[in-house]
Order: C-alpha cells, then sequence, then structure tokens
C-alpha cells in the first residue's frame, strides 16, 4: 500500500509541474519577461550652506549619469566596445569596473560615467532603441563657489571610501557621495539627507517599462555659517596671488567670519570623480593647495609671541615693569650675540637706543625681549603659551586642525633627549627657535587677551550649541598697558603698523616676521625667493573688548610683517565697520553693494591698496636648537 | 548469533539513486551561486556529501539492535540538546536552531538529529507492542513521545521541522496497527487543526507573527508584493516559464537575477524547474519516487518488526520533505522552510539524510533471519 502512496504523490506533484510548465507555459513566460520589480534609489539632495546673512555659498545643481544595464550578459558583451567608443571611456576600464562589481545582484545598475557631458546625453538619446543595456538617471552635485572662494572651510564631497561604507551602517552603498574634507565632512551627517527609492517594473534587458510606487528621497538639512560673505570676498581680494592666510574672528563669540587659505583649489573639480593624475597633481604640489592654511599651517609667529612675553613680564612681575634696556642693535647672551632686526635696517639706524615696555612693542625691539625672556626662563614662556593655546588645537569645527608647538624643558626631554639650552629660551622670547602656530591660533590668542582673558571655541556654524570657553585671568592693569602698546603699534609715532591706521577706529594690533633662514645666511647665500619671510601681522578693533580680530600670514612675500600682511588685515577691519555702518543706518541689503552712505569704496568693491612701508620689524636669528652661531 | 556483512549486501541500487539526487542538487548549486558573492557553495555541498557518505556507511556497520536497545538515553539527549538550544543556541533568521560543536567549530541544526532519534525511538516503540491492533493506550504514550521534542522544536520556532515528526508517528501507527476509529478522531483532529492555523481568530493565539504571515500570503498571494506571497508567486513564475524543454543551465532568468528566493536550498527545486523544464522535473521527481520505493522495498525485507518500523520512519519523513518542499515550490502549499533532501544545500539537513539512510543499510546488511 505504501507503494501506491508514493505512486501517487509523486504524481500529484507531477500533475503540478505539469500544469504550470506545460499548461500556463506561455503566461508565466511572459510574466518572467515583464514582471521584475526593481529599486532604483531616489538620491538626496546635500543640504546648502549659507552665509550669516543667508546667502547662498553651497548649493547643487542637476546633472546625469550613465548607468550600465547587467541584466543580461551577454548584450553586455556585445555593446560594450561601442559604448566605450561612444562615451568617451576605455573599454579596460569599463571592464574593471564590470568585475569589480560581479558581487552585485544582476538586476543593479552600475554607474559607468557619473557625470555625463551634453554629447554623451545625445549619444545614450540617439542609440535609446539599438543599444538596450545603457541607461540615464539624473543626480544632484555639488555647486560651489567659483575660483576657491572658501574652499578650505566649506571643503568637498568625493565618492565614498570602503571605511566610510564600513562606519555607515548601511547607510551609503558604493558610488554614493559624502563629505571628504572641510566643513562637508564635519558636518555630513546634517547635509546629506536620506535617499528614497522607486521601484518600478523593467523588461528582460531591465529597461524601466513602469512605475510601482515611490518613495521620497529627504534632502539633507541646510546649514547657515558664520561666515560674512562681504568679508570673505574682501578677505580672499585682498591676499590675491600671495600664497598665505586669512583668518576673521568675533573674539566675543568665537564666531568665524572669514577664512581664507591660498592657493586655493577649485572644489567643483572634485564634484564630481577626479582623475587619479589631477588628484595626485593637486596633492605633491608644492604649493599644498589642498592644505588649509588657517588651520594647518605651524609656523614661527615670530614678534606677534612678544605678547606673550609681555604678558608674562607683567602678571609676573619679573623683570619689574620699569625694567628698560638699551639696545645697541644686538645682544650677547651666552657666549652668543643676537641681533636685532634694526641693525639690518634699510634706515640706516642701528639702534633703538633705551626702551621700556610699551616701546619696544611699538617698535618690535628684539634686545629688550631677548632680555626679558632671560629673565623669565622657558618654564614661564611655556606657561604663558600654552595658557594662550599655542600647542593645543583650538577645537574649531573643521577636521584636520593642527595644534602648532610651545617648547618647553619638558618637551626637549622627551622628544630629543637632552637638556634644554638656555639659549633657545632667548629666541623663543620674540617667537623664533621650535615655537610654532597655526594662523587661527594667533586670531584667538590676540582676540583673547584683548578680552581680558576670556577665549572662545572658534567655530564656523551659526547658533552652534555649546561653544566652548577658555578663561585665564589677566590682571586689569595688564590687558590695559598690552592693549595700549598693540594700539600704539598701529597709531602712536615709530610703531611698526603706522601706515594702517584707520580714521575713526581703534585699530589695534602686532606685527610678525618670521625667518625661514637667518640673516647671516641670507647675506651670505643672497636674497631669493624660497628663503624669504612669513610675515604676520593680527590686528583688532577696538583697543578692548574687540568686534573682530584678524590674523593674516603672507608667506614668503619678502616683507615685513606689517608691510605685507598689515594691509590685509587693515581691509577687513575697514570693510567691517563700513558694513556696520551702513547697517546701523538701515541702508544696508546684503544685495545693494555700492550704496554711497558709507565712508568711502563698499566692501564688495575694495581693491587691496598696497601700502608701501618701511622694513620695520623684525627678529632676531636662531635657526637652529643649540648650535650657536660663531 | 550476528550475520557478517559483505560489500555486496549494501544496496548498490540505493546508492546509485541517492548518488544521482546529489548530483542533480549540486549542478543547480553551482548554477544558482555561480558568479554571485555565494559562488563556490557547491564545493561546500560536496564536502558535506562526502561527509554524509562516510558517517552512512559508519553507522551501517553497527548493528541496528543495539542501537534500539539505547533508544531511552538517545530520547533523553535529544530532549536535552534541544533545551540547550534554546538556552545557548545560535540566532539565525530570527530563530535558535544551532548549536555550535566545540571540537570542529561548525553550527549544527539540533532538530535534525532530533529527528534521527525520534525515528529509532517510535521503531522500539511499536516493535514492542506485540498485538495487531494498537490500543489507545499506546497510542497516547507513542503522541506524548513525539509531542514533547515536538513543542521544544515548535519554541524555536521551527514549524517545518517539528511537522515532520508528525508522519513519523502517522505511518508508525498504522503499520503498528491503528485502530479505524482512532484514525477517525486523529483525522478529524488533524482537520481542525489544520483549519484553526487558517482560521485567523484562532491563528492569531497559536502562531507566530511570520507564520501566520506565510499562512496569509499563501491565501491571498496578490496582497504581499515583496513578503512570502511573493516569494511563491516569483517561484511559480520559474518555474511555469521553464516549459517543458528549459531555459537551459546556467540561464535561468528568474533564477540568475536572484529572484527565486533562497534558490540555492528551500527553493532549489524552482531553480532546477526553471532550468531544465518538465523533462528535467521528470527526471528528479522519478529520482525520488525510486527511492522512496527502495527504501518501502527494504522495509518489507527487514528481519523483524523493528527493522521495518526504523526503514519506514525513515521512508515517512523523506517522503515528507519532498512532498510539502515540492507542493511549495509549485505554490499548492505555505512556505514552511522545509528544504528538499539531498538537492537542497545544507549541512545538517544534508547528514541527517546520509545517518537516516545508513540504518536503511543497516537494516539491510542483517535482513537474513539466522
Amino acid at each position: 500500500m505504501a507503494s501506491y502512496v508514493i505512486v501517487g504523490m509523486i504524481g500529484v506533484l507531477l500533475l503540478g509541474f505539469w500544469k504550470l510548465q506545460v499548461i500556463d507555459a506561455d503566461k508565466y513566460s511572459s510574466m518572467a519577461e515583464r514582471n521584475r520589480v526593481r529599486e532604483i534609489p531616489v538620491i538626496a539632495p546635500r543640504g546648502r550652506m549659507l552665509d550669516r546673512d543667508g546667502r547662498v555659498l553651497v548649493d547643487n545643481r542637476p546633472s546625469f549619469s550613465v548607468l550600465l544595464l547587467r541584466d543580461d550578459p551577454a548584450l553586455v558583451e556585445k555593446y560594450l566596445p561601442g559604448i566605450a567608443d561612444g562615451i568617451g571611456i576605455p573599454l579596460d576600464d569599463l571592464k574593471d569596473q564590470l568585475s569589480n562589481t560581479k558581487n552585485l545582484p544582476k538586476f543593479q545598475p552600475i554607474i559607468i560615467k557619473p557625470e555625463a557631458s551634453d554629447a554623451d546625453i545625445a549619444f545614450i538619446e540617439s542609440h535609446h532603441s539599438d543599444i538596450p543595456v545603457l541607461e540615464m538617471i539624473s543626480v544632484s552635485r555639488r555647486r560651489y563657489l567659483p575660483n576657491g572662494f572658501l574652499a578650505h572651510a566649506v571643503g568637498y564631497v568625493g565618492e565614498v571610501s570602503e571605511q566610510q561604507i564600513e562606519s555607515s551602517n548601511g547607510k551609503l552603498r558604493p558610488g554614493d557621495f559624502a563629505g571628504k574634507f572641510g566643513l562637508e565632512r564635519q558636518y555630513n551627517d546634517i547635509l546629506i539627507g536620506t535617499d528614497g527609492k522607486r521601484r518600478v517594473i523593467v523588461n528582460s534587458v531591465g529597461k524601466e517599462t513602469g512605475r510601482l510606487s515611490t518613495q521620497e528621497a529627504i534632502p539633507g538639512k541646510q546649514i547657515q555659517l558664520t561666515i560674512d560673505y562681504d568679508l570673505q570676498q574682501v578677505a580672499e581680494q585682498s591676499l590675491g596671488a600671495r600664497p598665505g592666510a586669512v583668518v576673521a574672528l568675533d573674539p566675543r563669540t568665537g564666531e568665524v567670519l572669514a577664512m581664507a587659505s591660498h592657493p586655493s583649489m577649485d572644489a567643483n573639480d572634485f564634484a564630481v570623480r577626479i582623475s587619479a593624475e589631477d588628484w595626485n597633481k593637486l596633492n605633491e604640489s608644492t604649493e599644498h593647495p589642498m592644505m588649509n592654511r588657517a588651520i594647518q599651517a605651524q609656523l614661527a609667529p615670530g614678534s606677534v609671541f612678544k605678547i606673550v612675553t609681555a604678558t608674562a613680564m607683567l602678571e609676573d612681575k619679573v623683570p619689574p615693569e620699569s625694567f628698560t634696556t638699551f639696545c645697541p642693535g644686538y645682544g650677547t647672551f651666552y657666549g652668543r650675540q643676537f641681533k636685532c632686526w634694526v641693525y639690518y635696517a634699510k634706515t640706516g639706524a642701528t639702534s633703538h637706543g633705551v626702551t621700556n615696555l610699551h616701546e619696544a612693542i611699538l617698535k618690535s625691539c628684539d634686545v629688550f625681549f631677548y632680555n626679558v625672556g632671560m629673565r623669565l626662563g622657558i618654564d614661564r614662556l611655556s606657561y604663558y603659551g600654552s595658557k594662550f593655546g599655542i600647542g593645543h588645537k583650538t577645537g574649531i569645527d573643521l577636521p584636520s586642525e593642527e595644534p602648532g608647538l610651545m617648547p618647553s624643558a619638558e618637551w626637549v626631554e622627551r622628544v630629543y633627549h637632552r637638556k634644554w639650552y638656555p639659549g633657545e629660551t632667548i629666541s623663543v622670547s620674540t617667537g623664533q627657535g621650535a615655537v610654532t602656530t597655526t594662523p587661527l591660533q594667533l586670531a584667538r590668542m590676540i582676540g583673547g587677551i584683548a578680552m581680558g582673558g576670556v577665549f572662545k571655541q572658534p567655530h564656523l556654524l551659526k547658533d552652534a550649541p555649546n561653544v566652548g570657553e577658555e578663561r585665564f585671568p589677566i590682571s586689569e592693569s595688564t590687558v590695559e598697558k598690552i592693549t595700549d602698546a598693540m594700539y600704539g603699534v598701529v597709531n602712536e609715532a615709530g610703531g611698526t603698523g603706522g601706515q594702517l591706521k584707520l580714521a575713526g577706529i581703534e585699530f589695534s594690533g602686532k606685527s610678525g616676521t618670521a625667518q625661514v633662514i637667518g640673516y647671516d645666511t641670507r647675506a651670505r647665500v643672497g636674497k631669493t625667493k624660497q628663503f624669504e619671510d612669513n610675515a604676520w601681522f593680527v590686528g583688532y578693533a577696538p583697543r578692548r573688548n574687540p568686534d573682530i580680530v584678524v590674523a593674516v600670514l603672507v608667506q614668503e612675500s619678502g616683507k615685513h610683517g606689517g608691510e605685507a600682511a598689515g594691509p590685509v588685515v587693515r581691509d577687513i577691519i575697514k570693510a567691517y565697520y563700513d558694513k556696520k555702518a551702513k547697517k546701523t543706518q538701515g541702508q544696508y541689503t546684503a544685495e545693494s553693494k555700492s550704496d554711497a552712505a558709507g565712508k568711502g569704496s563698499t566692501a564688495a568693491a575694495i581693491v587691496a591698496p598696497r601700502v608701501v612701508l618701511k622694513p620695520d620689524n623684525a627678529t632676531a636669528v636662531v635657526p637652529t636648537h643649540g648650535t650657536p652661531q660663531r | 548469533m550476528k550475520d557478517a556483512p559483505g560489500t555486496r549486501d549494501y544496496d548498490w541500487w540505493l546508492l546509485a539513486i541517492l548518488a544521482a539526487i546529489c548530483a542533480l542538487g549540486v549542478i543547480e548549486i553551482y548554477s544558482a551561486t555561480q558568479g554571485s558573492s555565494l559562488a563556490g557553495m557547491h564545493m561546500k555541498q560536496i564536502r558535506w556529501l562526502a561527509i554524509g557518505f562516510i558517517l552512512m556507511f559508519a553507522l551501517s556497520r553497527l548493528d541496528y539492535h543495539l542501537i534500539l536497545d539505547q533508544a531511552p538515553i538517545l530520547y533523553l539527549v535529544g530532549l536535552g540538546a534541544l533545551v540547550a538550544v534554546l538556552l545557548i543556541g545560535h540566532t539565525h533568521f530570527g530563530a535558535k536552531r544551532w548549536i555550535q560543536i566545540p571540537a570542529i567549530g561548525e553550527l549544527v541544526q539540533v532538530s535534525e538529529l532530533v529527528k534521527l532519534i525520534i525515528i529509532i525511538v517510535l521503531a522500539r516503540f511499536f516493535a514492542e507492542v506485540r498485538s495487531d491492533q494498537l490500543d489507545l493506550r499506546d497510542l497516547i504514550k507513542a503522541g506524548l513521545l513525539v509531542g514533547i521534542p515536538l513543542v521544544l522544536i515548535l519554541k524555536q520556532p521551527d514549524l517545518g521541522t517539528a511537522l515532520v515528526l508528525m508522519p513519523m508517528l502517522v505511518v508508525g501507527a498504522f503499520l503498528a496497527g491503528l485502530q479505524w476509529q482512532h484514525a477517525a478522531i486523529i483525522s478529524l483532529a488533524g482537520i481542525l487543526l489544520v483549519g484553526a492555523v487558517f482560521y485567523p481568530p484562532v491563528s492569531r493565539r497559536i502562531l507566530k507573527p511570520y507564520q501566520r504571515d506565510r499562512i496569509t500570503s499563501f491565501l491571498h498571494p496578490e496582497d504581499d508584493a515583496k513578503g512570502s506571497g511573493y516569494q511563491l508567486l516569483q517561484s511559480k513564475i520559474a518555474v511555469g516559464s521553464g516549459g517543458f524543454w528549459g531555459k537551459g543551465f546556467r540561464n535561468g532568468s528568474q533564477n540568475q537575477l536572484g529572484y527565486i528566493p533562497v534558490r540555492y536550498s528551500d527553493f532549489i527545486m524552482s531553480a532546477w524547474a526553471e532550468e531544465q523544464g518538465f523533462k528535467g522535473v521528470l527526471l528528479a521527481l522519478g529520482l525520488y519516487m525510486a527511492l522512496l520505493l527502495r527504501l518501502v522495498q527494504n522495509a518489507q525485507r527487514a528481519k523483524d518488526r523493528a527493522g521495518m518500523f526504523l526503514v519506514m520512519g525513515v521512508a515517512a519523513a523523506l517522503g515528507f520533505h519532498v512532498l510539502v518542499n515540492v507542493a511549495m515550490v509549485i505554490g499548492a502549499m505555505p512556505v514552511t522552510g522545509i528544504p528538499l533532501p539531498l538537492m537542497s544545500y545544507g549541512g545538517s539537513a544534508t547528514l541527517f539524510v546520509f545517518l537516516a539512510i545508513g540504518l536503511v543499510m543497516n537494516v539491510r546488511l542483517r535482513r537474513f533471519v539466522n
């Protein structure tokens, strides 16, 4: 009996197959041809970036990507050479793309060209019927302001890396775009949005023949930045073609009003897919266009550091405030001669005469600060420098910030396994030797000292929650003397920024010129471009509790700080007050930049004035540690 | 005294049928996974088959009477393993079915082993009923023997494997002389149970949500575009579009484009039917029929009742597997997760079949009454 049951069971099952495969075969064949449901991603546009007044800094533009449908490998094989020819991709490259994606289900098309040119679109449309495996989808691409405007702060997007895919919990797929650098990377999670999908019916080669349902993409959120488009424009123009960086901060809030780094790069070039060759060219360029100098250039601050030395002297009362020195153009410490910049001055004077602290800051006398540094010692200098943020990241909301370096006895012990040489203290007291800072750090430091010791965390996101703050209270009399001296730098006779005066504005600041090589070495090899100085100027206004502080670095300019960097600071501060004046008179709008209410030219129209100054600011020469010259 | 089994006494026909079915499985696993991230799965299956053959021969050497003697201990081990898997088992696809064997690090699906133990336990139980009629006491006892592990397996949850225990009991009871009144009651209970499963107010209380979804989508496939109704529909499209001659090896669009769900395992018959057509189905089902008939023949030639019950238990389990799996592939039954013996990819399931056939060989080798 069991045998009959078995034969009967198999027989019934066979009848079932007979019905499906013989009687209804045609019906199911056409269903197999026709009824193929597929999910097509709908790419969510990234959020825009606006400036502090709501003007668009970064947005999106529509574009087309070329898709290859892989449902039928034989057809793909057949048409591949024609496709390679038609849209200008080498055949081997296409084959590589195919073999790299062979693990994905065959009904998933692959993007073979992310940015279709007009010619590609024409090619695909004219061959719509005779090349069945080619398709286009519309996508949205990033559009940045041209000519590298604000490029380093904004950053750029690129195809996601494998690590990013792994850490995204399935949110990102190969071929997706995500922020790679700058704010695009920092705020990627806010900007990116959620892709939607479209369920469509496709035919046997994978072409869409009908639509089932659509899940809309959720666009990324837009972010508003603290950047002021007008000030940024002045910064970019005023810095011009020279390598360097600009950072403008509101020291009361930590808001970054402008940030520029030159030479710049055009992030529109990476909004799609950059060729390996172009990418290497950018990264290997000796001009380092990919580097955001505002937060990544770590250079000797030169005489700007004298503000640290001066503050330490007044706070520690070592030496006492009444301390004066005679500057004959050089000083001898620990058996070695350290020159003052005035020794080389083109004016012919080789001496600062007798100076006190105020005059020493005004004239940037090196010999005075050598003496102060020697009396304070490296431990105190290092203590104050570190408290003012040198050697620590500011915590700005950008990736890849550098911390700079505040050398100390402990540091040489740890890194070089030797004792601190007292001669190094002499160099550090004027911002030479091993001490390095970024432009952003100097802006934060000078702004914070002028605020009486309140250092706000710099940030680019407007209305950012939890802005950090560090307090290092400085006595009222010290702040007054330091800020008076920085006011004097610009506004009193003999100041190194004397030519920068702005009528009606308490423009204050400190210049710095850091040698890449020493004076004597330069005298030997002659003045060639690659050995020229890093010119600094850090300016702010008004004299106490400033509204704005601007740090400018001009690299290898061949001029001194007040001369090369000072005018850039002046342009930005002037533009800031011009705009403020118009705003308070109710005549300023973001769009109209040409009304005559302000004094003189408006922010957007400023052409950087190149004030020619005497070389008025310098520091002494100790290029290497522990090897006294002569 | 013991007989002395020689190689000539093995059922070489049975082995040939077995090998042919395995070959179809390996061919279709290769076709279904080539060019995808699962490529190479057929080699893993060949490894399982090799281990299976070795285990089958090993088990056939050990006299089945010795195995039957240990039935109570095996039963307790089986229950212990089922409890252990609920406590410390590995969870895949939302169910706790696997336990890791420390020495080899492989995951073993415990319920497959338990199926084998239940065959042995029932064979011993029914063989000891020394009358032509099965009385109610013994029927209830047999029911309890199957019922306890069945509930534990349902807890995992694994409805498919739990269901496989039922035909073992039913076939055993019939052969042991089930009375027609009892048969009527059991049939009624079965009908009520099936009815309850399909009747929402009751099924809500006894079935897991995913199980209810499968029932609903079986009854109303059009309501369920991407769920198991969709799976059944895609399977039917695959089978139907294969036609009489099939689309050819590695050429089924439903298979190659990934429309058939788990095409290398539970739905392998769907992939086979699409690529090899009705002629291929005739071959495969013909082989299964030959396998089952050969088992029945072996049962009839067993030297004692215990041997007969063992072989029929195996036949009942394998027959049920084939019926439920193939009926699912052609859309005549809901998705239950029961694999097709020897064709579907799977380690534990393959080893179960070989061990079961090992028991059959064992009985056959000792078929000559001394």
